[in-house]
């Protein structure tokens, strides 16, 4: 059983088709990445399965049951997919405990005493209690990375979706947010990854995806991606990646 | 220090012994030679008239504190109207499309006309259908009519800041799960708010102004009382004294607003 599947997805912004077709599955507990050029429809797809873009053909199934009906209203399952962006979006005006807490406050209902403990011990986990306090604006892009990505979290997500996270960060504050993603691999988060580190696609993912011009090329393991690709094109777009 | 610190220090003291020598000679020259302008003596006695301002200030004071009121309990109301209105302009149901065209058409209607005739029309004209006291106040339907003219252009300002919030962060809120209204209220409006600040500041000082507007329908605020002393007197001072008052309050909050929208220029390089 598949936790996550995109069957034939069409996304249009006027003349312009991102994607063209995508089908794409996702097993429980897979990291899979998407590689690509820019503008190869990565981005798109990690919105369009988040519901915050709407498709015009295809399905999106999460545990099988059927997200892209027009009409469905797209909170409950936003609640069940977290995901992080390029660049962090974290709102300015709360400071990083605050940012964490909204969602699940707004929606989870739970106690405040509760609440507080769990997001507290999220902050623990991923090592920014010392910066819990902080707005983001007193935060680096390391920790404001981290601090969206257990923003997410704190809705208790069954999916995660990365939206190219290290890609607005300074080369070496790329390495705190990696581990993050690891941390979660070990704990059995389902994830996909719209990604340009490909070092890091090599070695953690399960699956990997290759998309050109809205359509998935070719897909399979990292080594039969990496080491014996099939199609030329994923070849090309390798050779130039990997230089 | 450094070469160039030391040249920036000589060229900086440089700068302010000349700024200060010319606007000594300016301030100088004027002081000498307006008295000796044909007819100052004539602008003197009725402008700067010293005995007429301090027998009138005091009194220009009292009346002042007529406009702070009325703005006191104008300034609110349109803040929370202006906001309403904004909201109501932005409304996507269908079954608040209403409230949008009413929103649509509040703002044309009362940012085209001119704040006088709203005045003249909501502050004459209501208490003149023959309503009971206290009912007929012109406080009351002068400040209304304020209140529905600056609501109008405060509406338009909280739009342009609503606007000015990055659609990402809008994204961000809507996948976590927060509805529509939830996604404005708690992470756009504040925001919004924020970013508009400097510009609200300057409708209220332009509101302080313009609670003046209101003498031509009964309130003796203080630009009526200067016209009650300008007539007992013959004499234009009163009005120099009311200006002098305005001035006092509103330069500092002028001063403020630039400060606040010279910051935010800062913070968002």
């Amino acid at each position: 059983m598949l936790k996550l599947e995109l069957r034939n997805v069409v996304k249009r912004f006027g003349e312009n088709t991102v994607c063209n077709g995508i089908s794409l599955g996702v097993e429980q507990g897979q990291m899979v990445c998407l590689i690509g050029a820019s503008g190869a429809g990565k981005s798109t797809v990690l919105r369009c399965i988040n519901l915050l873009e709407p498709i015009e053909d295809g399905e999106i199934f999460l545990d099988e049951e059927d997200i892209s009906i027009p009409g469905l209203n797209p909170q409950n399952v936003r609640s069940k997919i977290g995901m992080v962006f390029q660049n962090f979006n974290l709102f300015p005006h709360m400071t990083a405990f605050e940012n964490a807490i909204l969602a699940p406050k707004r929606i989870r209902g739970l106690s405040k005493v509760d609440l507080n403990a769990e997001i507290e011990m999220l902050f623990e986990r991923f090592e920014l209690t010392e910066r819990m306090h902080n707005y983001p604006d007193q935060l680096s892009g390391g920790q404001q990375q981290r601090v969206a990505i257990v923003r997410a979290l704190a809705m208790k997500p069954e999916v995660m979706l990365f939206d190219e996270i290290t890609s607005a960060l300074d080369p070496q504050l790329v390495g705190e947010v990696l581990d993050v993603l690891l941390q979660l691999k070990a704990q059995g988060m389902t994830m996909v990854l719209a990604t340009h580190e490909m070092q890091f696609a090599r070695q953690a993912a399960d699956k990997i995806c290759f998309l050109k011009d809205g359509k998935v090329v070719e897909e399979g393991t990292a080594k039969e991606i990496f080491n014996t690709p099939k199609q030329a094109e994923t070849k090309a777009f390798l050779e130039r990646a990997l230089k | 220090m450094t070469r160039r610190e030391l040249y920036e220090h000589q060229q900086r003291r440089r700068s302010l012994i000349i700024a200060g020598i010319s606007t000594i000679c300016v301030v100088v020259t004027i002081i000498f030679l307006v008295p000796f302008a044909p007819g100052w003596e004539k602008v003197q006695k009725s402008f700067f008239n010293g005995a007429v301002l301090t027998k009138t200030f005091p009194k220009l004071l009292d009346a002042f504190r007529v406009n702070i009121m009325i703005f006191a309990w104008s300034a609110p109301a349109i803040a929370i109207l202006g906001l309403m209105i904004a909201l109501a302009r932005d409304a996507k149901s269908p079954a608040l499309f209403p409230l949008r065209i009413f929103g649509a058409a509040f703002t044309d209607i009362f940012r085209g006309v001119p704040v006088i005739l709203t005045v003249y029309l909501i502050g004459f004209g209501i208490p003149g259908l023959g309503l009971p006291r206290p009912w007929n106040s012109p406080f009351i339907w002068g400040s209304l009519a304020l209140i529905l003219t600056y609501s109008a252009y405060v509406a338009e300002i909280f739009r342009a800041g609503i606007d000015s919030v990055h659609p990402s962060q809008r994204s961000a809120a809507l996948s976590l799960g927060l509805s529509e209204r939830q996604v404005m209220k708690d992470v756009i409006l504040p925001q919004a708010i924020r970013n508009v600040v400097p510009s609200q500041m300057n409708m209220l000082i332009a509101l302080q102004k313009d609670v003046s507007l209101l003498s031509f329908i009964g309130p003796v605020e203080i630009f009526r009382q200067a016209g009650v002393y300008k007539s007992l007197f013959a004499n234009f001072t009163p009005y120099v004294g009311a200006a002098i008052i305005f001035l006092i309050v509103t330069i500092p909050a002028t001063r403020y607003a630039d400060y606040l929208m010279a910051r935010q220029m800062r913070e968002r390089r």
